[in-house]
């Protein structure tokens, strides 16, 4: 039990958005490494191994950007929500639906020119990936069943329905795997390559594609939302305190219902990413658990989109460099960073306030000093 | 007479496939009865079902496996319980944190020491748990009836099925009758009246995990110990969420989250043998359909078409001691 009190208004922003939060990381990666010590590797050939994957050449950078795309949109998610005090979990069942969403709008109106059949799916990701989020938020705010629980079951049930619709009804006939037809090239997104050339690099393959720059506009259209508009300060006053907020006029219910639906449609956005952008396809399973690796990056980037950045940026390194570690290490899985995601969750949320008041308090002891010498 | 052995057969597997979520919502009953939300069952049935059975093979005895299952999984309650109950960090983040990190650590280690794609070995019949024949159950069981019930519902089952239904009149009874279950309660409902009376909150919150630990330890091994043989990745299947769900279902009561629990067992008994059966009228449902309804009737009970439930009036909040 820690006794320290810390004058909240002493403390510089940088010490607790800055300091405290690189604390954190630093205790969670040094019990991953420890973790993959007992798998029976070495942790310091596993670091050099990520920066190599994630840094070391272009193709590699272009796939951290690419995964970086994902975390943006899974971590804006669970941010959006968690400022109304709701925990989605189901950004992985949205982001699937999302799929889903983009996939029948861009085949169905594949006739339509370029830019105009790209908004239009980019709605269809955002709507259905709302839609599923919907039912978990109307139960929530009328019936009182926990967010997290329905979210979760949601997604099962998505799973379930995605599978049922990828063998029975939208499978590629002329393929025994379930997964669609590929939708007509003229309207996929224009990837990296492409733009590469014009740099004067010429790389063979990356998934990067023009997505990324709709995750950084997501960045700013969160930003604006939940900071700028009169829909995002009630938000917030409904998750700092409801009680106040129904006092002043706010319905919870609404906004309860508001916070979910752009949580679900940001989470959705991950299809535009995946089908409209890679595969061009919806293959089953392809969420892959980049809708909880969304809930580490927004608590890491204090569900904030200046912290959201670097975080879905460093889990972006994380998850490509990572793969290079899958490929040279044999001992260690994919599943050895879904564990490094759980570490940083923990230290980074449970457990953020583990040395914050000693941190702060030296930084404030300290500048105190400063003054007064 | 072959309706009966189908209705014998349907409550026999209902019975054994209750048992790990009656364990789970029993330890989820302590937590939260104190205050504390317990989301993190499914991670720490997880861990045990991965401890027991790597214990087991190691140790050649599964309740080694069993007694080193509780030891981590009460280590992991404990963890929780220094996140959320010492640095008053938000419990909800805790539970997540520790699901995702088991679902990840069970699959790697288990790939990084067994080599195979997050299984552990086949446990012989050494290192698990066989089901256990009751006396005479094969001498009575033409008896019409009472035969059947015995010998084809009663007996046969693993050591965890029996454990698990006594478990919860012996939870009713902490709960309810005694001293200690008082405390707990009181440490949900109003924790700084209890504070008042000279109990230390912390404390007895720290000691209703514990519990809860050794309570989840059993449900995970009944997981890879006993139904099954070895360990594979994400063995518990949303287990622990449904025995949550039925918690509440259950208003946070032992005996109403058991007939909570044997629903639940008995939609998944009942999927099972729905599957690839053409029905009447309807024709054969498509097999993802019956799989998801155990999760489609968890949100419908929680949407509380059933009755409201009211959870323990500090559910959630930490703890603050004034000074």
């Amino acid at each position: 039990m820690s006794n320290i009190v810390v004058d909240k208004s002493k403390v510089p922003w940088w010490v607790s958005n800055v300091i405290v939060p690189l604390v954190n990381l630093t205790l969670a990666l040094l019990v991953s490494g420890l973790f993959i010590f007992i798998a029976g590797e070495n942790p310091i050939e596993a670091v050099k191994l990520i920066i190599f994957g994630s840094f070391g050449y272009i193709q590699g950078f272009a796939y951290t950007l690419y995964y970086t795309t994902n975390f943006i949109f899974t971590g804006l998610a669970f941010a959006v929500a968690f400022h109304c005090r709701l925990f989605n979990i189901g950004g992985e069942g949205q982001a699937y639906i999302g799929g889903l969403g983009v996939f029948l709008v861009a085949i169905n109106l594949s006739f339509l020119p370029i830019p105009i059949v790209w908004l239009l799916s980019i709605c269809g990701a955002f709507l259905f990936g709302a839609a599923w989020a919907y039912i978990p938020a109307y139960l929530q705010s009328k019936r009182g069943s926990h967010v997290v629980i329905t979210t979760i079951m949601f997604n099962f049930i998505a799973s379930s329905l995605m599978i049922f619709l990828l063998v029975d009804v939208i499978r590629d006939t002329n393929q025994m795997a379930p997964h669609t037809v590929k939708l007509p090239e003229a309207i996929w997104l224009p990837s990296f390559e492409a733009f590469s050339g014009i740099l004067g690099i010429k790389i063979r393959y990356s998934p990067l594609n023009l997505t990324f720059l709709l995750a950084i506009a997501s960045l700013f259209f969160v930003w604006f939302l939940v900071w700028k508009t009169k829909w995002g300060y009630e938000m917030r006053a409904v998750g700092h305190n409801t009680q106040a907020a129904i006092y002043a006029g706010i319905s919870p219910h609404k906004n309860i219902i508001i916070a979910m639906c752009i949580s679900g449609g940001l989470a959705g956005l991950l299809g535009v990413n995946e089908i409209l952008g890679v595969s061009h396809k919806i293959q089953a399973g392809f969420p892959a658990g980049y809708g909880f690796t969304g809930i580490a990056v927004a608590l890491m980037g204090r569900n904030h989109p200046i912290g959201i950045l670097p975080a879905a940026f460093l889990f972006g390194i994380l998850y490509q460099g990572g793969s290079e570690v899958t490929f040279e290490m044999p001992n260690i899985t994919r599943y050895m960073f879904v564990a490094v995601q759980g570490l940083i969750i923990l230290f980074s949320g449970a457990l953020e306030n583990l040395f914050r008041p000693q941190i702060e308090s030296f930084f404030v002891r300290r500048l105190n000093k400063e003054v007064n010498a | 007479m072959e309706f009966l052995s189908d209705i014998a057969s349907l409550i026999n597997s209902t019975l054994r496939i209750s048992t790990p979520l009656v364990f789970a919502a029993m330890a989820g009953i302590f937590a939260e009865r104190s205050g504390v939300i317990d989301f993190s069952l499914e991670g720490k049935m997880l861990m045990a079902a991965f401890v027991a059975a790597v214990g087991s093979y190691y140790l050649g005895n599964p309740w080694l496996g069993l007694l080193l299952a509780i030891i981590v999984c009460v280590c992991l309650s404990m963890l929780h319980g220094f996140a959320s109950v010492t640095h008053k960090g938000d419990q909800v983040v805790s539970c997540v944190a520790i699901n995702i990190l088991i679902i990840g650590l069970t699959t790697a280690l288990a790939a990084a020491w067994f080599g195979q794609a997050g299984l552990t070995p086949t446990l012989n019949e050494e290192q698990r748990f066989l089901e256990i024949n009751l006396p005479f159950a094969d001498s009575v069981r033409d008896i019409p009836i009472i035969g059947t019930l015995y010998s084809d519902i009663l007996s046969g089952h693993y050591v965890f099925v029996y454990l698990a239904y006594l478990s919860v009149p012996i939870v009713f009874w902490i709960v309810f009758k005694t001293s200690f279950g008082l405390r707990l309660r009181a440490v949900g409902e109003n924790p700084s009246a209890v504070d008042t009376a000279g109990i230390n909150v912390f404390a007895m919150r720290y000691k209703a995990l514990a519990v809860n630990g050794v309570l989840i330890a059993f449900a995970g091994a009944h997981l890879s110990t006993a139904v099954n043989a070895n360990f594979f990745r994400e063995m518990s299947a949303g287990r622990g969420y449904l025995a949550l769900a039925a918690m509440i279902f259950g208003k946070w009561h032992p005996k109403t989250a058991l007939i909570a629990c044997l629903l639940f067992g008995f939609t998944d008994a009942l999927q099972i043998r729905l599957q690839g059966v053409e029905l009447p009228a309807i024709g054969e449902i498509p097999v993802q359909l019956i799989q998801a309804i155990p999760y489609i009737l968890t949100v419908v009970l929680l949407a509380g078409f059933v009755g409201k439930a009211i959870a323990p009036n500090a559910i959630g909040q930490p703890y603050i001691k004034e000074r």
